[in-house]
């Protein structure tokens, strides 16, 4: 790959970012779109500072939530997996299953799922760990599947037992496989957390999570402050997204070549 | 000879995948203990698969296999084998793969880390000990691969075309290396090439082998003494080994379109 110069990594993203507002308000001007449909990048400013205790506050109730969900997709993820890599017919009878359960639309189960976990946290934790889990999962097995076959062969040959062979060889190289599933959860917990506190309602003591705020803004018609919302939001993934880049650099950069330096 | 005293005995072996055709036939081998075996022919003679069936990764389909008097399996915690790439884990340092054969064991960590450190100082690696395989040139990588094969002091050595992937200028160096480790180890060897020359180098007996199904077609004996230096390659009686192998294995190859 070729080498790109630092101060660009940064400078053309706030460029194309301004060229995007600038943008935003010249199509405002052509079309003549009226501020209830699209209101200024201006006004969004003003709403997102005028809410912002809100915001945060809700931001902060959402995180919650994601972040359960999360950690707990991430771990039962990570054991549903060694299961599955177990053995080929615990895989063939499980599997299908949790396509099944991945397959189902969550929308259809959110009423089930208020009806069992209840309203409030638990069901939009279970709502974020119903969406961010499956990722998790297929890769997780897929990369425990993928050892090496010289490195089988070689603890074979030290005649290594199922246990040492799972936890020294099948588990550290299917890291970089499981790292990839957090990754893709990362970006689906947020999202699974916002639709949850849509769906399944209020939490945290009735101050409510994003989701809880679109709704609110959106009765009211506070369309400003509902473009605010996105953007808290958006902020809220790259968090998410930017906590596992963080781990996975912790994991994988000594070994791994994926973080082949340039210069080598 | 009485069966105790041969490290491998081969009689009338043969092995076939599945149902399928015959990768082996007929196979008659008595390795002794000191040789320095080398199995030579074209792909598809069975080469590699005489090697995986002494270590025990896969079964012979007729005949009867003794490895150090007794099963391959069993005599696998007395044999150690070198793949044609150097196989270290991409997650251990060069120190860390060294020691996993004794982490396997359960060796304490003081002691295989003595260990270990001492056989990377014998392939000349310990200054990189703390260095990943990503960092590490193909022969140092190969060296790491010795140096943990060494750790548990095999009496049996399996190498299949360790230095295959190498230049000609590493290819010998670790020749030479290997048969300065061995003045050491005593271990014996079974070796797998495609070099006539790194053969005749290395080994005390080459086998020449055919292809469909793969077989024993002739054996050379090399009798110059050890311990081997490298103006050996030099010498007329060394070309006119080389020149004989050659010749042999011309004559099992497939005459082609």
């Amino acid at each position: 790959m070729k080498k790109t110069r630092p101060w660009l990594l940064w400078t053309l993203p706030v460029i194309s970012g301004a060229l995007f507002v600038a943008l935003w308000y010249g199509a405002k001007g052509v079309f003549n779109v009226s501020d209830w449909i699209l209101p200024t990048p201006g006004e969004v400013a003003v709403a997102a500072w005028r809410e912002h205790e809100r915001l945060l506050r809700a931001a902060g109730n959402t995180m919650l939530g994601a972040l359960a969900g999360f950690l707990l997709a991430g771990t039962l993820g990570f054991a549903t997996a060694l299961v599955l890599g177990v053995s080929r017919s615990l895989r063939a009878g499980l599997y299908p299953w949790l396509l099944v359960l991945q397959m189902t639309p969550v929308i259809v189960l959110t009423p089930i799922i208020v009806l069992w976990a209840g309203p409030g946290l638990p069901g939009i934790i279970t709502v974020t760990w119903l969406i961010s889990y499956f990722p998790i999962v297929a890769n997780m097995t897929q990369g425990l599947l993928s050892t090496d076959m010289n490195h089988v062969a070689l603890f074979r040959m030290a005649n290594a037992t199922r246990l040492q062979e799972m936890w020294l060889l099948r588990v550290p190289s299917a890291m970089p496989y499981y790292l990839a599933g957090l990754r893709i959860a990362a970006t689906l917990a947020p999202i699974g957390a916002i639709f949850g506190e849509y769906m399944v309602g209020n939490s945290a003591g009735g101050s409510g999570g994003l989701g809880f705020l679109v709704y609110v803004y959106n009765t009211r018609i506070q369309i400003p402050a509902l473009f605010a919302t996105a953007l808290t939001s958006c902020l809220l993934g790259f968090i998410f997204v930017a906590a596992v880049s963080l781990l996975n650099w912790v994991v994988l950069h000594q070994w791994h070549d994926s973080y082949e330096r340039d210069d080598h | 000879m009485g069966l105790t005293e041969s490290i491998v005995q081969f009689d009338a072996v043969r092995k076939r995948y599945g149902s399928g055709p015959l990768v082996l036939d007929g196979i008659n081998l008595t390795v002794t203990p000191g040789d320095f075996l080398t199995m030579i022919g074209p792909s598809g003679c069975g080469k590699s698969t005489v090697l995986k069936l002494v270590a025990g990764l896969n079964p012979a389909s007729e005949g009867t296999l003794k490895v150090l008097g007794t099963t391959p399996k069993q005599a696998r915690d007395r044999q150690a084998f070198i793949f044609q790439d150097a196989t270290l884990l991409p997650w251990h340092t060069a120190q860390g793969n060294t020691e996993l054969p004794l982490r396997l064991r359960g060796v304490p960590a003081a002691t295989r880390r003595a260990q270990a450190g001492a056989m990377l100082a014998l392939v000349g690696l310990d200054k990189v000990a703390g260095y990943f395989p990503r960092q590490l040139s193909g022969g140092m990588k190969m060296r790491v691969s010795i140096a943990r094969a060494l750790t548990l002091e095999p009496q049996l050595l399996l190498l299949d075309e360790p230095f295959g992937a190498l230049d000609e200028m590493t290819r010998n160096r670790l020749n030479e290396e290997l048969l300065t480790i061995r003045e050491r180890s005593r271990f014996t060897a079974m070796f797998v090439t495609h070099s006539v020359s790194e053969a005749v180098f290395l080994s005390n007996r080459i086998l020449v082998m055919a292809a469909n199904p793969g077989r024993l077609h002739a054996e050379v004996k090399v009798d110059f003494a050890y311990p081997r230096r490298p103006d050996l390659r030099e010498r007329p009686e060394f070309q006119a080994k080389v020149t004989e192998v050659s010749r042999l294995l011309y004559a099992v190859e497939d005459p082609g379109p």
